[in-house]
């Protein structure tokens, strides 16, 4: 990077409201870098990115779907670089096409948690009252659901598949979400700045969405991403479960449980898409991390 | 100025930071007797810095450097961590602008000042409670006795910021360093605790650094006053002769300050001089 | 002919029943327009009570209560908001920590739907002394003096005849102090205003206005004179007190 852009991005005098968006967000990713565990987990997290979105590439065409019965369960080979599944695909295809899947849970999550649960806890907050105390309890029912009762019951009516999975998981997870943007909001909504804006005769909704709710935003998408290996592993476990993605898709939860039953003879089926769990859920947990410390408005000062 | 309880020479303080050093306090220099100094200067003056130096409570990676810190005729320099712990609370001991974080929240009022006097004075329980009892009734707490057994948050600020004087007197010591002690006070209950800092110096022949922002105060309160701009001591005069002063840094504070018996059509501004800083 | 800002009766309580604080018990006054009124009072007193009582930030109770002919109720139309607006304490509390100067001044405009909104942007920045470097920074980015410049453009940017001032300069260095009350003033000549000053500095109402109002527990203790409070011929012993207290440190004879 060139020393004048720098200069440019640091300039405590930007004289355009781009460059003054854009400074802040490079002096956050500076934070980051300067941070070796929050690099580490931004890296892993846009490898995932890169991976998903070269897989075909990165897979040098071999089919994650084609199954090859006569070279059923084989060790990794110069053809098969991380081994064959008990059908005879390939599992390196496999684990890459899984990103695919991975990086649409964590997608589909992100669309639905933070929308709903900001919404739901800036209001409540704002408002007070009857309101507040009607969405806490819609929200205390909320949580009660148990997490994989409520995911057989999508499996049941909607069938079975990765969206049904996660929708069901999305629809236990924001509640913890609106109890913490309510908290925020509630502190934020008593101070002076948002004062001021009532005075200027801004709306209801305006005065939420403009001003409380971009406030919330970074403390939910650090919950987010240290609540996403959390959500990543469940949705392993109802792929284990033959809940979630149904064959033939790659999903790595379902990876694993195949390789289940061939651990002890054929370890690579099922270590392979465990290891890319472990270390997307390990990306995500250092990311949060590290947001959290940039995000943290005492290290702004 | 009788003996000198405080000799200082070219202190400075400076922090290292991304964009080189910063100089908190630079080269300052001062002596203090049996009598209340005050210390004025605005945000970044390095007065609270000062305060903070003399205690050893500059946190990393801060760096202290002075060719002399005595107190009491011994150099403060060298002080190990058990040299200041048997130093602080016994004979210097500091009060801060708000007593609500000073104060410990779960604990009785009586109970934290008589903790103080055991642990300082080696006092028994009995004789730490009557101590702490007869210290409250000095700072004019009309009840006493109620007031011992209550905890920081029933108290008013005026109360709290008696009771941490309380505290920090109780165990005897020679320099107290109030840091902006009256600052979040009413002005009427602040001029009562004036009064009462006032009695206890002239009364136990105590050593005062009184640290504030507030000109007039300092200048009716105080007995010699030090003024501060930019980590650097500009100025030393006797309070009294602070409407004379010299340096024009502490002229146009003056003139920058609203009064009810000068008025002016326009206050006077500030032009700083980057040279007051060489 | 009534005043810019009529306050008959105004009482403001807080909780209820035998926990319940009578914040301002009482409170009758007007101001005219163009007038510089102080209200001063130790904490406790309800002196910002009264302001946000008017502003309609918190409810109140009283016989009559508007400002420039309207009722001040807490619940009141967008325009009537333009009628007034408020400077808040603290520059560091009342400016929006993701919004650069530029949204923070924007924002009302667009509230109100006013047109040529850079151009008041950049009028609104000059009359209070920023330069246009100032425009696109965070709030971070700036002193305290210059928060509160920012905190005086954005109240006064949507041009309303009162201004409310809640300790503007009692977060901030003498010599920033000074700035402030002087641009105080001179905006208040340019643009006719009618302010109403609170502080607990009776050097800075004295230096500001030509009235005050002494409170104290909630009540209106006097109004008295600019002039009579800087020769000390008032009527009540609390102003007296307050008068000599504030004059610094008067060590006893004995």
């Amino acid at each position: 990077m060139s020393v004048s852009l720098t200069q440019w991005l640091m300039d405590d005098r930007p004289t355009s409201r781009r460059q003054a968006v854009l400074g802040n967000l490079y002096r956050g990713l500076r934070a980051i870098i300067a941070n070796p565990a929050a690099l580490t987990g931004l890296v892993i997290v846009s490898l995932l990115i890169l991976v998903a979105l070269f897989a075909p590439l990165l897979a040098q065409g071999i089919s994650p779907i084609d199954q090859d019965l006569a070279r059923r369960l084989s060790p990794p080979s110069a053809d098969h670089l991380l081994g064959t599944d008990e059908l005879g695909r390939d599992i390196y295809a496999r684990t890459l096409y899984g990103a695919r899947v991975t990086l649409t849970i964590v997608f589909l999550v992100s669309i639905i948690v933070a929308p709903i649960g900001l919404a739901v806890g800036t209001i409540a907050g704002y408002l007070g009252g009857w309101v507040d105390r009607i969405l806490m309890r819609i929200t205390d029912v909320f949580l009660a659901f148990p997490r994989l009762v409520l995911a057989l019951a999508f499996a049941a009516a909607l069938g079975p598949g990765i969206e049904n999975a996660v929708i069901a998981i999305s629809l236990t997870a924001w509640p913890p979400y609106a109890r913490m943007a309510r908290a925020e909001t509630i502190a934020i909504a008593r101070s002076d700045f948002i004062q001021v804006v009532v005075l200027q005769g801004a709306s209801t909704f305006r005065i939420l969405f403009r001003h409380i709710v971009p406030l919330c935003m970074s403390s939910v998408i650090v919950r987010l991403t240290l609540d996403m290996a959390g959500i990543i592993l469940t949705a392993a476990g109802l792929g284990f479960l033959g809940l979630g993605a149904q064959p033939p898709t790659p999903e790595w939860g379902a990876m694993v449980s195949a390789g289940r039953e061939v651990i002890l003879d054929q370890w690579w089926v099922a270590t392979i898409p465990g290891i890319a769990i472990f270390i997307v859920s390990l990306g995500f947990n250092l990311l949060g991390d590290g947001l959290r410390d940039v995000f943290d408005p005492k290290a702004e000062r | 100025m009788s003996e000198s309880l405080l000799t200082v020479r070219n202190l400075s303080v400076t922090y290292p930071g991304r964009t080189g050093m910063t100089h908190a306090l630079r080269n300052a220099s001062f002596e203090l007797g049996r009598e209340r100094l005050g210390i004025v200067g605005e945000s970044g003056s390095g007065k609270s810095t000062m305060g903070r130096a003399i205690l050893g409570l500059i946190p990393r990676p801060g760096i202290v450097s002075a060719d002399q810190l005595d107190f009491a005729g011994r150099s403060l320099l060298a002080n190990t961590d058990r040299d200041w712990q048997s130093l602080r609370g016994r004979r210097i001991s500091m009060i801060m602008q708000d007593p609500k974080y000073s104060l410990n929240p779960v604990k009785r009022i009586g109970d934290q000042i008589a903790e103080t006097c055991r642990l300082h004075l080696g006092s028994t329980r009995k004789d730490a409670e009557s101590r702490a009892l007869a210290m409250l009734e000095a700072v004019q707490i009309r009840n006493p006795d109620t007031v011992f057994t209550l905890y920081p948050h029933q108290l008013s600020g005026g109360m709290g910021q008696r009771v941490m004087i309380a505290m920090m007197l109780v165990a005897e010591p020679d320099l107290l360093i109030a840091d902006e002690p009256t600052s979040a006070l009413d002005v009427t209950v602040q001029n009562e605790v004036l009064r009462i800092l006032d009695r206890l110096v002239s009364e136990r022949g105590m050593g005062l650094l009184f640290i504030s922002h507030n000109l007039t105060v300092v200048s009716s309160f105080c007995d010699r006053v030090l003024i501060m701009y930019g980590g650097r001591i500009l100025e030393q005069c006797a309070a009294a002769d602070l409407a004379r002063a010299q340096h024009p840094y502490t002229r146009a504070l003056m003139a920058a300050t609203p009064s009810l018996d000068h008025p002016k059509a326009e206050l006077a501004t500030l032009v700083r001089d980057p040279s007051w800083l060489e | 002919m009534a005043g810019m800002i009529e306050i008959e009766d105004l009482r403001v309580t807080f909780g209820h029943g035998s926990r319940a604080v009578h914040a301002v018990q009482g409170l009758t006054l007007s101001i005219a327009e163009g007038e510089s009124f102080g209200i001063v009072g130790e904490s406790g007193s309800g002196k910002s009570t009264v302001l946000k009582a008017l502003s309609g930030l918190i409810p109140s109770e009283s016989r009559q209560l508007t400002v420039n002919g309207l009722p001040a109720a807490e619940r009141r139309s967008k325009a009537d908001r333009r009628h007034l607006q408020f400077v808040f304490q603290d520059p560091y509390a009342s400016l929006h920590p993701r919004q650069t100067v530029d949204e923070a001044l924007r924002e009302p405009l667009v509230i109100h739907g006013l047109d040529d909104r850079d151009r008041r942007i950049s009028d609104a920045l000059r009359e209070v002394g920023l330069s246009p470097e100032h425009r696109f920074r965070y709030p971070h980015q700036l002193s305290g003096g210059q928060r509160q410049r920012v905190a005086i453009a954005r109240a006064l940017i949507l041009r309303p005849p009162v201004l409310l001032l809640d300790e503007p300069t009692s977060a901030l260095d003498v010599s920033v102090q000074a700035e402030i009350l002087n641009l105080i003033s001179r905006l208040k000549q340019a643009n006719k205003l009618t302010i109403i000053l609170v502080s607990h500095d009776l050097g800075v109402v004295a230096h500001l206005c030509q009235r005050i109002a002494i409170m104290q527990f909630g009540k209106l203790v006097e109004v008295v004179d600019r002039d009579d409070l800087r020769s000390g011929a008032v009527g009540q012993a609390y102003t007296s007190r307050l008068i000599e207290a504030s004059r610094g440190f008067v060590r006893n004879a004995d």
